[in-house]
């Protein structure tokens, strides 16, 4: 279908060569007739599907894959990875995102053959280990975040959000209430007023204050018998911490609420205060944040679930758990449904090898090390956003979490350069931007997240070419180059207008609508 | 220094005096003392080094009995043994792919975005369907979320789900609908078969049917569709994405919405996930599309170049007015899958599909010859997996079967319960499994029922 096919051997798209000319894609570079396939010797004869299969189930044409050999493949998608940024090539300071260092360790158990090679069906006889595995990552999370029980389906922290919201909502069914309302911060992820909604609940904002928290009174006059829960971020989105959660907790509780935790956050608190002593009765964390395992673009994340004691017979089952002793003496595993589960939340069991990264992680560090590295996460954001204040200053100026929102307002008043003009520029200086224009509550936002994992001298680099965008922007030569930036990249500024007016989702549209 | 933590004794304090703090504690003041954990903090071990890790997590793994070396795989049910390609797997464990964000920032996020756009180029053709997203979590998401579309599309919350749908998948949406009040009414199988005839008179505005079926079975989905055309029904069909390589693609037969697992494209079983959702739907609902969608635009300069598109669908702008609040996806996992597509290749794809046919049928075959108490429940036409009858309860027979090396198949029972497939044992036979395997199977399977 392709009329003249593109060499797969030319390697202008990196910029390691040329470094400007589109790489094709695997469609453009199939030839009628390759294939890489290789399939093993098995002695069983291949069989006509039409013998059994009635001719108008069958389809008439195959499947239009990619016809690539192999080498060609190779080099496209190693190509493709020459033209991406990772945690692994430099600073992430994306701002909620948590983009530490991955350690090498966990990519190696989880690749172990006694880990991957097991189907999700399995009789529990065969699987001790992994339910083991599971057992005590759920031990180590409910000690970090000071629950009672966990479960560990939810494949994202999304997912979380929402299985939390339907133990939230099976609880007060369970009391015989019917509770409508869900309140949710101005400042918070999008993904809480849509996890509200989804649940079946009411999202209602309530205001931050000036100083960027909750505003408690406000939040009081919106509390009533409709009031199934709140969903909070601690520290927030801001990166501050709610100081007066004590008296929230206090509020939310004395209406009959429940108090949601998204967890997105928890790489500020670890073994500094725990959302159980906070008050909270749900708690969600992303595994892919906090506990190191690695992102992927874009997932595979895992988002567990805690919950207070109160609220551990709504978990969704099966549910990994002690069940007994064998002969030996040693412990045996096996699934159970909680009383008044809420049900299946995955296909199987969750992203199972996310959990045995995040469990080597918390092993390696123990407590006292994950300790350390939330002290040290909050040290790298307080520093950072101390020595840039000058040109972006926070938009509160009180102590920070693990992250911090800046702002480029006042850059942009005296200039015309705004926030997303400094994320671009920055990629030019070797640096991931931060996340830009969340929360909505803060104008031209920049929102920092260092990470632990970064150093005093990546963050002084990081600190100078942040200034040195901001002397740029003084001079009418320097704030073109600023507003063209990136233009080092393997694409420079892209049209997202265009995109979304006219759409092109798939090559074969790309292919239909091309002039050549 | 801590294990990651590059920081010395002495820039902590160097850093600590420049903003003006004595101690690394008081940066926490904010925090109420009442609920600071003491010095002693968290109740957890001590950590300890990278081999000692290492060691930890191989004796977890040494207690499983993995189907590599202990046992042989008939079991399916989603989840397949499929060989993954060596390209594959050294691919999609490069960190550029491995230890990327979600490209917020397309200019040095090309490789993912460019990824994913071929990608959603290969589940469109394969579903036939022309828009597929980046990806869901699992074929259960994928479904909950094509659910979801088709209600908020038609304005109709019925949905008549076929048993034929994964006894889990049914679970998970039965457990999300508890949030969105869909009135989920599940059609039972009469001799492996959807009976549409048992169906409530009331039209519903969606209709969920497998293809094949949990049971491995092709349903001729003609009459249904044909009834979700005159009254104006959406319907999602819930497909294996191997067996569409010779069968009519979704898309071709009506479907409004397909989704399916996409582990059997280069994902280990890895005990059920990371695993992969793939979703396609028409044109026109492209702005009720779940998760993110990557688009192909310009750059300033004019060249080609990728970006996330259509944003405003999604939940960080639409907020409580979206209709899904997926935002993290299976990226490094839809990249896998289309990797392995790509090694597949036209060719190879109808091969891969044809040898697990194959496969399937020399099995039925072996057991019809051995007159053995072992014979298929249905004799409806199956193409990679079916179920059998068996003399002695199914989970005893797999218990049985363990020790003769035999991961034997899935006991049919929760959410079949009634059903005439209740207690019959499904299996499932890949490109992976050799005549030796198959025939060492029967034998084992009369052997141990003695």
């Amino acid at each position: 279908m392709n009329k003249t096919p593109k060499p797969g051997g030319r390697a202008g798209s990196i910029p390691l060569m040329d470094g400007r000319v589109a790489e094709p894609t695997v469609f453009e570079l199939s030839v009628p007739g390759r294939t890489a396939a290789s399939f093993r010797t098995t002695g069983i004869p291949l069989k006509d599907p039409s013998i059994t299969i009635p001719a108008p189930l069958l389809r008439e044409r195959d499947v239009e894959m990619p016809e690539i050999s192999e080498r060609d493949m190779v080099a496209h998608f190693t190509r493709l990875t020459h033209r991406q940024f990772s945690v692994d090539l430099g600073a992430y300071p994306l701002g909620s995102c948590t983009m530490k260092y991955n350690p090498k360790f966990a990519d190696v158990a989880a690749t172990m053959p006694g880990l991957t090679d097991v189907h999700p069906n399995q009789p529990e006889s065969t699987i001790q280990g992994w339910l083991e595995l599971m057992v005590t990552l759920e031990t180590y999370f409910n000690e970090i975040t000071g629950m009672a029980a966990a479960t560990l389906q939810p494949a994202a922290g999304a997912q979380g959000e929402l299985t939390g919201l339907l133990i939230m909502k099976a609880y007060h069914s369970d009391l015989g209430r019917q509770r409508k309302n869900v309140i949710i911060p101005d400042s918070a992820h999008g993904t809480n007023p849509a996890s509200v909604t989804l649940s079946g609940f009411n999202p209602i904002t309530v205001k931050s204050g000036s100083n960027g928290l909750v505003d408690l009174e406000a939040l009081k006059s919106l509390l009533d018998d409709d009031t199934a829960g709140i969903m909070l971020t601690n520290p927030n989105t801001l990166g501050l911490f709610e100081k007066d959660i004590l008296e929230i907790s206090r509020a939310v509780h004395d209406v009959g609420g429940l108090l949601y935790y998204d967890g997105a956050n928890l790489n500020a608190i670890m073994g500094i205060v725990r959302p159980g002593d906070m008050g909270f009765d749900i708690v969600h964390s992303n595994l892919h944040k906090t506990f190191a395992t690695p992102h992927g673009g874009g997932g595979p994340g895992s988002g567990p679930v805690a919950v207070s004691q109160r609220l551990a017979e709504f978990l969704p089952g099966p549910k990994p758990s002690k069940v007994g002793t064998n002969h030996d003496g040693s412990i045996k595993y096996g699934f159970i449904n909680p009383p008044k589960s809420i049900g299946r939340i995955h296909s199987f069991h969750g992203n199972a090898m996310v959990f045995a990264r995040a469990l080597a992680y918390m092993k390696y560090y123990g407590g006292k090390g994950l300790t350390e590295v939330s002290q040290t996460a909050v040290l790298n954001a307080n520093w950072l956003r101390r020595k840039i204040s000058a040109s972006y200053p926070a938009a509160h100026d009180a102590t920070c979490m693990h992250e911090f929102v800046a702002s480029a307002s006042q850059l942009k008043r005296e200039t015309g350069i705004r926030g997303i003009d400094v994320a671009k520029k920055l990629l030019e200086f070797g640096f991931h931007a931060p996340t830009v224009y969340f929360p909505l509550v803060v104008e031209e936002a920049l929102m920092f997240e260092p990470t632990e994992t970064e150093s005093l001298q990546t963050l002084q680099a990081l600190a100078g070419a942040l200034e040195s965008i901001a002397q740029l922007s003084r001079t009418q030569d320097g704030q073109n180059e600023v507003h063209q930036a990136p233009t080092q990249t393997p694409v420079t500024r892209l049209d997202e207008t265009r995109a979304a007016r006219t759409l092109i989702p798939t090559y074969d549209v790309s292919e239909a609508m091309s002039t050549d | 220094m801590t294990g990651f933590i590059p920081h010395t004794s002495g820039e902590i304090m160097e850093m600590l005096d420049f903003l003006g703090l004595s101690s690394i504690e008081d940066l926490f003041e904010e925090i109420p003392t009442s609920i600071r954990l003491a010095k002693g903090g968290l109740n957890l071990p001590e950590g300890i080094s990278e081999p000692d890790v290492l060691d930890t997590i191989e004796l977890y793994a040494s207690r499983n009995l993995p189907i590599s070396r202990d046992l042989v795989c008939f079991a399916g049910g989603g989840a397949y043994d499929h060989d993954i390609s060596s390209a594959t797997a050294a691919l999609s464990s490069r960190s550029e792919f491995t230890t990327a964000y979600t490209p917020y920032q397309p200019e040095v996020a090309q490789g993912v975005l460019q990824a994913l756009f071929e990608y959603q180029t290969l589940v469109s053709r394969l579903s036939g369907l022309p828009i597929a997203n980046a990806s869901l979590y699992d074929g259960a998401s994928a479904l909950v979320e094509a659910i979801n579309l088709c209600v908020a599309q038609k304005k109709n919350q019925t949905v008549w789900m076929s048993q034929g749908i994964n006894p889990s998948f049914r679970a998970v949406v039965n457990t999300f609908s508890s949030g969105t009040n869909h009135e989920i009414i599940e059609i039972a199988l009469a001799k492996g078969v959807t009976d549409w005839a048992s169906a409530p008179e009331r039209v519903p505005g969606v209709i969920v049917v497998g293809y094949p079926n949990y049971l491995g079975i092709i349903e001729d989905l003609a009459s249904i569709t044909e009834f979700a055309l005159q009254n104006d029904v959406r319907i999602v069909i819930v497909y294996d994405p191997v067996s569409v390589a010779l069968l009519k693609s979704p898309g071709s037969l009506g479907a409004d919405v397909a989704v399916a697992e996409g582990q059997a494209f280069g994902v280990g079983l890895n005990f059920g996930g990371p695993y992969v959702g793939l979703f396609s739907t028409r044109n026109e609902y492209v702005r009720l599309l779940p998760g993110r969608l990557v688009g192909e635009t310009v750059d300033s300069m004019g060249h080609k170049g990728y970006v996330t598109t259509l944003r405003t669908r999604e939940q960080d702008i639409r907020r409580e007015k979206a209709s899904s609040n997926v935002c993290t996806n299976q990226t490094l996992i839809a990249i896998t899958a289309a990797i392995q597509m790509s090694w597949l290749g036209k060719s190879g794809l109808k091969e891969l599909a044809t040898r697990c046919y194959s496969g399937t049928e020399y099995l039925k075959k072996q057991l019809m010859e051995s007159g053995s108490a072992f014979y298929p429940v249905f004799g409806a036409p199956t193409l990679r997996e079916f179920a059998i009858k068996t003399p002695i309860p199914a989970e005893d027979l797999v218990d049985r079967m363990l020790e003769e090396g035999f991961l034997a198949g899935i006991p049919i029972r929760n959410g079949f319960e009634g059903s005439d497939a209740e207690g019959s044992l499904l299996i499932s036979v890949t490109e992976k499994r050799t005549a030796k395997e198959i025939e060492a199977f029967v034998d084992a399977l009369q052997r141990v029922v003695k």
